[in-house]
């Protein structure tokens, strides 16, 4: 019966390749009779009970000259983006140097990556189809089993190889773990990194423009160029779109970049002064701050502009709103008890809450996706602020950031498993960093100039 | 003949008059009583117009007008209005601020066409986000505190930087007191 099983494991899991096979290169497998035995069970490489699988990503293999720098970039980021949701224990690269380099799948040295307690190997491949072209072929494989449990092929530019790493990596997490990875997204935030100054009568002020770069850092790209101040930018839930604060016209005020069409949308109509926009979850309506009926208050449009309510109505400050995951509510701050705290209210304005009780100062509050019913905030502690998590269940609030300068503005990844906060920290200016939602495995992901307000795409 | 000239003189005078009444800030005062009349009847007496617009401009003292020709970059570079500054999260004038915008408030009525721009500012040790509405509490506060001691509302522009552009770039207290603080910027004359 045990070998029964095995042996229709086996069939499985090559039927299960074979569909998501782009390669299609293996022969027709004859119908399986395994009733009871779905195929996604079968491709999931597990560890040692107990421990997460042992995962080992070695460098791909050029397989045309000139994309040996592609090869190695492959392995490599691949590796992080695996190792950035802490879903297996990722094997360290500079160990396999003992293990016979394969140059194709059917010579993966099985016998060796065991030996060094790996349960999943990656084998891919690159070769330039023509000048600018690239083909990459990935497969995953169980060790022990000693299947490819994944396999796919990617054809396109040269010059994107992260962006194949970054999909492989989804595309395994997906797979092996039912997990929404985030190597594909993107944030965005404002830097003085260009060093220029803003033109006008009062000299020496840094301009500030809106960035994008990938999740980790890399692929940074100029969003702004308007040479003004241009803050706290938020994505849009499509990740086409982000909402920011401009003074372009000497006053703060909403615009909506298009970055993929070049495009720009006013949508407050020159009506008072606007700042901190914030799209809603399903990305119709648009939460901000004005200064329209003479003090700070929260008001929500659509996002042309249009059916612009006023959410708050207090002589007090009311800003820096988030919207909770299913657009009912919003958090915000508001100084209204004699310091600025977090509230939650509901979008029509009504059942207002207060939710923090133990900060001198808390602000920037942001709601994190389901299923994780928590608001994170910047809260001080001592002369600075750092990060914490409200969970709206228990009441409980957590620290997840502990003194190391100051640590402000946090900002969910779209899974709600790790956060985005600008710090301190390191000692050379404001910096964005990443890091787990249990303030674990923080990352640096700018360098240049000071960086602020990161906002997570979906 | 007469007539002719006559009305080509009234042109005249009105275009000195919108020319004149052009760098006014805003568009709330009255339009200039001519421009409302009518071709003027041949009785009319011949008026004088260019006499009259000169007579009309303030001439300030010659000491005085040094600071007024100077460009706005070197007006704002060196000038002659005071920042006032808050407390830590504060957004009310005490008395050393309320002296120094009523001195403020003073050069403003000496020169009437100067529009000037209250920037509300904030030190480091606030949020970021928060911070970009304290300083608006700042300059309006400073904007209010102006129009009690007689500065016409139209002249008066606020905006809110929070924390974006300190005065002084230090982490100490010396530092943030300068930072937290409303200036005044000269936007046009």
């Amino acid at each position: 019966m045990r070998n029964t099983l095995s042996w229709s494991a086996v069939v499985t899991a090559a039927l299960g390749v074979s569909t998501l096979l782009v390669l299609a290169q293996q022969p027709a497998a004859p119908p399986a009779t395994t009733p009871q035995q779905p195929s996604e069970i079968q491709l999931v490489i597990s560890g040692e009970p107990g421990t997460p699988p042992r995962y080992a990503v070695p460098d791909f293999v050029a397989l045309s000259p000139d994309v040996a720098d592609i090869a190695k970039t492959l392995g490599q980021v691949l590796w992080d983006d695996l190792n950035f949701e802490r879903e297996f224990y990722m094997i360290p690269r500079d160990t396999y140097s003992t293990i016979p380099v394969a140059r194709t799948p059917e010579a993966v040295p099985f016998a060796a990556w065991r030996e060094l307690g790996a349960d999943a190997v990656v084998f891919g491949t690159v070769q330039k189809t023509d000048a600018n072209t690239v083909r990459v072929q990935v497969r995953l494989f169980n060790v022990r089993a000693r299947q490819s449990v994944y396999a796919k092929e990617y054809t396109g530019s040269a010059t994107t190889p992260r962006l194949y790493a970054h999909t492989m990596s989804d595309e395994i997490h997906q797979q092996q773990r039912a997990l929404r990875g985030v190597a594909r997204t993107k944030l965005t935030f404002a830097s003085d990194r260009n060093r220029e100054k803003v033109a006008g009568p009062v000299q020496n002020r840094d301009v500030k423009e809106v960035y994008i770069a990938d999740y980790d850092g890399d692929n940074s790209r100029r969003v702004t160029t308007n040479r003004q101040l241009n803050i706290t930018p938020t994505w849009a839930p499509d990740a086409r779109g982000i909402a920011y604060t401009s003074y372009r016209r000497g006053y703060p005020d909403i615009f909506i970049a298009l970055i993929y069409q070049g495009l720009q949308e006013t949508p407050t109509n020159g009506v008072g002064q606007n700042w901190l926009p914030i799209f809603s979850p399903d990305g119709t309506r648009i939460c901000f701050t004005s200064n329209r009926d003479g003090n700070p208050e929260l008001y929500v449009m659509n996002r042309d502009g249009s059916n612009v309510r006023r959410v708050t109505n207090n002589p007090a400050i009311d800003t820096t709103p988030t919207w909770s995951p299913n657009g009912a509510q919003l958090a915000f701050t508001s100084d209204r008890a004699g310091t600025p705290q977090i509230y939650v209210v509901g979008v029509d304005g009504l059942n207002l809450r207060r939710i923090t009780t133990n900060d001198s100062w808390a602000d920037r509050p942001t709601w994190a996706p389901a299923p994780f019913n928590e608001i994170a905030y910047a809260g001080r502690t001592g002369p600075a602020f750092d990060i914490k998590v409200y969970d709206l269940a228990s009441g409980d609030t957590r620290l997840i950031t502990f003194g190391e300068g100051s640590n402000e503005s946090p900002a969910f990844s779209p899974n709600g498993r790790h956060i985005a906060f600008a710090s301190t920290r390191g000692g050379r200016g404001t910096q964005i960093y990443t890091m787990g939602r249990d303030g674990k495995n923080v990352r640096q992901v700018t360098r240049d100039g000071n960086n602020y307000t990161p906002s997570w795409s979906n | 003949m007469r007539r002719a000239t006559i009305v080509l003189m009234v042109i005249l005078a009105l275009v000195a008059a919108c020319a004149k009444k052009k760098p006014a800030p805003v568009a709330s005062t009255a339009p200039p009583p001519a421009a409302a009349t009518p071709a003027p009847t041949p009785t009319a007496p011949p008026p004088r117009p260019a006499e009259r617009v000169e007579e009309s401009i303030p001439v300030p003292a010659i000491s005085e007008d040094a600071i007024g020709n100077r460009s706005l970059e070197d007006l704002n570079r060196d000038s002659p209005f005071r920042p006032a500054f808050f407390g830590l999260d504060s957004s009310e004038l005490d008395d050393a601020g309320r002296a120094i915008v009523s001195a403020n408030a003073d050069i403003m009525k000496k020169y009437p066409t100067w529009v000037v721009t209250v920037e509300g500012h904030c030190d480091e040790r606030g949020t970021a986000e928060y911070n970009l509405a304290l300083g608006e509490l700042r300059a309006v506060a400073v904007k209010t505190y102006l129009v009690a001691l007689g500065v016409s509302a139209d002249r008066l522009r606020t905006v809110s930087y929070g924390k974006e552009f300190p005065f002084d770039a230090g982490h100490a207290e010396t530092a943030w007191s300068k930072n937290r603080r409303a200036h005044f910027v000269i936007t046009s004359k």
